[in-house]
């Protein structure tokens, strides 16, 4: 068989593949990426920065190259760049995250640099597509303990700041009259993204980052308005979407990232056509979760 | 200081104030004092600083000169006792949050921590959501809301936590006929029933004189307070906005403002009464 199909085909020892060393590596990895990601979606789509975190994974493409080009581990550049661009767009706040103009200006830049790090360190196109498609399944035991503290910083920063930083996301003004630290927690935020962004750069990449950090939360937010219940749909969703990739990536050998982006996706398209698209057109349908009576309270 | 006949101190006390933004002098000499109860309609043009006294009084932005004392106290940030909402409520357009989450925020939402909300607290919101009207559409987004019911909504928050001063920022804007009475009987009933006091940026004084006690206005560049019933005259009206204004009393007693402006071809120019 020839063609650009001629690799394509179902590997009858999926099983072996999947239980091997590897890609037990590659499914706790993406399961610590999966929860921090989708945790924070709530929170980037409620401060309405999905663009900056867009902005950030690209910011996170010179940090990967500019570490080969040093010799430090990529995490470590990539973890400098994001945390450093996350204050930066942290610092000038909301006002910078919103400058659509100002954050493609400097995605595009972090692009370019990204580009001449990876020339300067005579990188080869393999690295450099790991860096913006990910490489999953080349995740080592180390990354595994860097990604497993990230996760832990995520959850744990959020069990205290959530509250405060959903009013803060969602009511800023009000949140600033009572006492809430609009500042402090926007800086904390951005920088918790910036840890979730270095970890999902190495499962998706750069390019695809959205799909695993925005995505579930959108689908998740189009079922319920809870906050509880959509940051659990979110992760289920990016936990389903990691592990389908991978199950999907045994059976056929081809590229993770792209199963794992494509089955968030799917889910979307199909809450989607469930709620049949009640966002852009006059009357709103009720959300399809949200009809029985019931008080919860938020995060 | 003085007190107002209750006892309690002034909602609002301003002496020798004044406010800079960004090296310019908003308004400055602000000597005033808006007693406890009142329902004051802050008034004047645009840009005269109408919301920069709420930020003062919500400790937002520090007075450059003067002395300032917000019920009795020192003006500062997450002071309880004052319930506030901004103009254009950016939540209101938020989808992603439920009224009732908001409202809640209100109460807890400066809470560090995972502690949940109480069975105590959800009642609290409950019973805000009913006493503005919104208790049957507490369970639905923000976004899905008419803008009347998303300032019900907004206007929950700021009384949840039993806030003793209401600071609304044109809360009657983008609102049809209907929608704005309704407010304006809410505000009169809130104040009726817990003895509120309530500040109301205004740029349409029509709708809230049947509810106004007092006055605020901010007038060449200082704040005034006085009774309503002395704002509301041609003279010093035409003379705050700068454009001829007129005052129209009803064989029926009621009150209202009207601009005076007249096309040229259909009638006179100026004041009729």
């Amino acid at each position: 068989m020839t063609g650009p199909f001629a690799d394509v085909r179902f590997q009858s020892n999926w099983l072996d593949i999947l239980t091997s060393p590897f890609m037990q590596h590659a499914l706790i990895g993406g399961s610590l990426v999966a929860v921090a990601a989708g945790l924070l979606g709530y929170f980037v789509i409620t401060r309405q920065n999905a663009f900056a975190a867009h902005a950030l994974a690209h910011i996170g493409f010179p940090g990967a190259t500019g570490a080969i080009l040093v010799g430090v581990p990529v995490t470590v550049g990539l973890a400098v760049f994001c945390v450093g661009g996350g204050l930066l767009i942290g610092l000038f706040g909301r006002r910078l995250a919103d400058r659509e103009m100002a954050t493609g200006t400097i995605l595009a830049l972090a692009t370019a640099l990204g580009v001449l790090f990876a020339s300067l360190a005579s990188a080869n196109a393999r690295t450099t597509t790991s860096v913006l498609f990910g490489n999953l399944l080349a995740i080592s035991r180390g990354q595994l303990v860097v990604f497993g503290a990230f996760t832990a910083a995520v959850v744990l920063a959020l069990a205290v700041i959530a509250r405060p930083l959903m009013f803060a996301s969602i009511d800023p003004e009000v949140a600033a009259a009572r006492g809430v630290p609009v500042r402090a927690l926007g800086i904390a935020f951005v920088v918790l993204l910036a840890l979730t962004i270095t970890m999902a750069v190495q499962v998706v990449g750069t390019l695809l980052l959205f799909a695993l950090v925005v995505t579930p939360a959108a689908t998740a937010l189009r079922l319920t308005a809870r906050p509880a219940l959509v940051a659990a749909i979110a992760v289920g969703l990016a936990l389903g979407s990691v592990w389908g990739g991978l199950v999907l990536a045994s059976m056929i050998d081809l590229p993770p990232s792209f199963f794992i982006v494509s089955l968030a996706v799917l889910a979307w398209l199909i809450v989607l056509g469930l709620s049949g698209g009640r966002r852009g057109s006059g009357a709103p349908a009720p959300p399809l979760l949200d009809t029985h009576h019931h008080h919860p309270h938020p995060a | 200081m003085s007190t107002t006949p209750d006892g309690r101190p002034p909602a609002l006390v301003l002496d020798g104030v004044s406010v800079v933004r960004g090296g310019r002098t908003v308004w400055s000499q602000g000597t005033l004092t808006v007693p406890t109860g009142a329902v004051v309609g802050v008034i004047g043009p645009n840009g005269a600083g109408k919301t920069t006294l709420f930020q003062v009084a919500l400790g937002l932005l520090p007075a450059a000169s003067g002395r300032v004392a917000v019920l009795g106290g020192a003006p500062r940030r997450g002071n309880r006792r004052i319930g506030y909402v901004p103009q254009n409520y950016t939540a209101a357009v938020n989808e992603a949050i439920r009224c009732r989450d908001l409202v809640t925020l209100g109460l807890t939402g400066g809470r560090f921590g995972l502690r949940p909300t109480s069975a105590a607290e959800r009642a609290r919101v409950d019973e805000a959501l009913r006493r503005v009207g919104a208790a049957a559409f507490a369970d639905r987004r923000m976004s899905e809301l008419s803008g009347g019911q998303q300032q019900r909504v907004a206007i929950a928050q700021a009384i949840v936590d039993d806030a003793d001063l209401l600071l609304l920022d044109e809360p009657l804007a983008n609102l049809d006929l209907r929608n704005q009475q309704e407010v304006v009987g809410l505000l009169g009933d809130l104040h009726r029933e817990r003895n509120v006091t309530i500040m109301v940026v205004a740029h349409d004084l029509n709708p809230l004189l049947p509810v106004l006690t007092d006055a605020v206005y901010l007038l060449d560049g200082h704040p005034h307070h006085a009774r309503i019933s002395d704002v509301v005259q041609e003279e010093l009206l035409t003379h705050l906005y700068g454009t001829p204004v007129g005052v129209v009393r009803t064989a029926q007693g009621d009150l209202f403002t009207r601009a005076t402006w007249r096309d040229p071809q259909l009638g006179q120019a100026g004041p009729t009464r």
